[in-house]
């Protein structure tokens, strides 16, 4: 396989406040390949946008600190780059869409404006080729007459093309990774089908690594090829797409995929799992899934599981595995871990 | 005797207007435009659409919160729009609403008793200390609220445990009819299974019908047995779910169905998808004749100008296409049967 261009070891970002302190994401690690797309999938406060905006150090620090890891990109450091360095890279060698079009674009700022922006900025051409490339980039992204809504504001394009144009901004510089965190979750099905065949059209066209964030199943089962499932901030299964939903591993995935409804399959009941997602701030002992796990065992309480590695360049964090792993390791490790 | 329906409405239209600047012309929203069905008691029938589509003012004027422009809604054969005040609340007992975002439709000042038992204290019911505990014991209890709860605040809990809440206020009168507004869109996955699960169950022991308004096939397929779906104003297909699902009859339905996702990566490699050019014509201004015809890849001369009703494709099975459910053979790129 080809050279990761991103890798993740073992970040952890914590939000510490005098009070408390919040372990939103406690050990990720995982390879990104170029034109592969990794989706990270979990629920609210499972820590997959706090790990996305920690790559791109976005996050305001204090309160959120990254305590550990590293985030290798093309094998250098973001996390010990300056900030110059980073702004360097950040839109321009990785770039992100946001899940609301209408607050991440500046409503008083002509859409065509915003995406020169980012061209005049790192590619330093004049300001006539930027807007030139505007118009381009706004047909690219299927928006109809560029060459005149390129004057438009925002509020004068309707959802989709909102996030059609925030697409264009990300690709101004055809970036190597593009984070897309929930890019689809404010739109309408039919829209959604719409960016979602966009966005595969021009990763094709530039072979961009894409880690795609979401909670929606239906867009993972769409769009991946590995999956990286998130509980309580930590990874709790990491898989290629196929196997992950023929054969899960970890209690919270099987339950997870239970939960979903589908328009093919009309299910009686939904497994839903019991109880609520856990508070962050108290840190565990054991297993944070283990008071709504159906198949939790007494060591579950008590002995918080490694990262088990399995066939098929599979990881689970579930003590269930144990037996038919290959090796193991812990989630804080950064070097040497899972592929 | 067949039995009578529920709620039926008829002809149910909601215009409003609006004016393009100060000195502009007025014109008419019509964001409900003639919409007509019943529901029967005990049922659960959804109306399906995206945003824009006037399911939600369909909802509120159903539940006589919006005063309707022409049309009616009979509950019970009884019209709500000739109802005064005091008919208005007793027929409320009966009919109650389960809102979409938990956060806002609960008064954050209120303990989670005091939400759940106002509407008796509204309908002067259950005054009768020991029979309130009682009806408040089962009532948690068919909720899956803890007893523990009820002294604390909304802001203590998270999306699913206030929607648990909200359900709980809207059965506290037992009513006959839930109109419930998006009412899982808010929450998580596992928590939005739960909620699935409940309501399911409160209306097999409580005998509810539901009137579902929803955006979410995936959903209603699984909580309901009759859909009806919108697109402008109008209901362009009616019929019961199975049905619905497996031989749509309306190119806009077709489309909608095609671009679910499908949580199986197996399925979604095979099937083929029928990608909707451009976005929802604007309300003010709909298209003439079929308002689906600008989008529609069966359009043929005659829907520019023909505004179709619906129809009957098959029985209980109606459409507001003239196209589609003469189409011979099924377009190649139907849907993967499964």
């Amino acid at each position: 396989m080809s050279e990761p261009v991103l890798s993740v070891r073992g970040l952890r970002t914590h939000f510490v406040t005098r009070e408390r302190t919040v372990k939103a994401v406690d050990g990720v690690t995982y390879d990104l390949h170029p034109g592969k797309t990794l989706a990270v999938v979990g629920e609210s406060g499972s820590g997959k946008s706090v790990h996305a905006l920690s790559i791109l150090r976005l996050l305001p620090e204090p309160p959120a600190k990254v305590v550990g890891g590293e985030i290798l990109f093309q094998g250098r450091d973001l996390l010990k780059m300056g900030a110059e360095e980073m702004r360097a890279i950040r839109g321009n060698r990785i770039a992100m869409i946001f899940q609301e079009p209408m607050t991440s674009l500046n409503p008083v700022i002509k859409v065509g404006e915003q995406i020169a922006e980012a061209i005049v900025l790192h590619q330093g051409v004049s300001q006539e080729k930027a807007w030139a490339k505007a118009v381009d980039l706004l047909k690219k992204v299927g928006i109809p007459h560029p060459e005149e809504r390129v004057n438009d504001y925002p509020h004068q394009f309707s959802g989709g093309m909102r996030q059609r144009a925030m697409i264009a901004i990300a690709l101004s510089c055809e970036p190597d990774v593009l984070i897309a965190d929930e890019p689809t979750t404010a739109l309408d099905v039919t829209i959604q089908a719409q960016i979602l065949e966009l966005m595969k059209d021009l990763q094709r066209e530039y072979r961009m690594a894409i880690i795609l964030i979401t909670h929606n199943i239906g867009v993972v089962a769409e769009m991946a090829d590995d999956v990286v499932v998130m509980y309580a901030g930590r990874p709790v299964e990491h898989s290629p797409i196929g196997e992950l939903f023929n054969n899960p591993k970890h209690p919270y995935t099987k339950g997870l995929l239970g939960s979903v409804p589908s328009i093919y399959v009309r299910k009686e009941r939904l497994e839903a799992i019991a109880g609520q997602p856990p508070d962050l701030s108290g840190g565990f002992v054991g297993c944070p899934f283990e008071p709504r796990c159906a198949q939790a065992m007494a060591r579950c309480k008590t002995e918080d599981p490694p990262q088990f590695h399995l066939a098929g360049e599979r990881m689970s964090n579930c003590w269930l595995n144990e037996g038919e792993s290959t090796e193991r390791s812990h989630r804080h490790e950064s070097a040497g871990a899972a592929k | 005797m067949s039995v009578p329906p529920l709620l039926q409405v008829k002809g149910l239209k909601k215009h409003f207007d609006v004016r393009k600047g100060f000195f502009g012309e007025k014109t008419a929203v019509k964001a409900v435009d003639g919409v007509s069905f019943d529901v029967m008691p005990q049922e659960s029938f959804a109306v399906v659409g995206e945003t824009g589509c006037g399911k939600t003012t369909l909802g509120k004027l159903v539940l006589a919160l919006e005063k309707s422009t022409e049309g009616s809604v009979l509950f019970d054969g009884a019209d709500i729009s000739e109802m005064n005040g005091s008919e208005l609340k007793t027929m409320r007992r009966q009919m109650q609403v389960i809102f979409q975002d938990p956060y806002s439709s609960l008064n954050p000042r209120m303990t989670v008793e005091d939400i759940i038992t106002e509407p008796w204290v509204i309908h002067d019911m259950h005054k009768d200390p020991a029979e309130r505990a009682k009806k408040l014991a089962k009532l948690l209890d068919d909720c899956g609220i803890a007893k523990s709860y009820l002294p604390r605040h909304p802001h203590e809990f998270s999306g699913g445990q206030r929607q648990r809440v909200g359900i709980a206020r809207a059965l506290a009168l037992d009513p006959k009819l839930v109109v419930a507004d998006e009412p899982v869109s808010a929450l998580d996955v596992s928590i939005q299974a739960q909620i699935l699960n409940l309501l399911k169950d409160l209306q097999k022991e409580r005998k509810l019908a539901y009137l579902f308004i929803s955006h979410d096939f995936s959903v209603v397929r699984h909580l309901c047995t009759r859909i009806a779906v919108m697109y402008l104003g109008r209901v362009v297909e009616m019929a019961d779910s199975e049905t619905l699902f497996n031989d749509p009859q309306h190119p806009y339905t077709e489309a909608l169905l095609s671009a679910v996702p499908v949580p199986d990566p197996s399925i979604e490699k095979r099937r083929k998808r029928i990608l909707l050019t451009g976005d929802v014509p604007s309300p003010l201004k709909p298209p003439s004749g079929c308002r689906f015809h600008p989008r529609c890849r069966y359009m043929k001369e005659s829907c520019r100008t023909n505004d179709q009703s619906l129809i009957k494709a098959k029985s209980g099975h109606e459409t507001a296409c003239e196209v589609l459910p003469f189409k011979d053979k099924r377009s190649e790129a139907a849907l993967v049967a499964l």
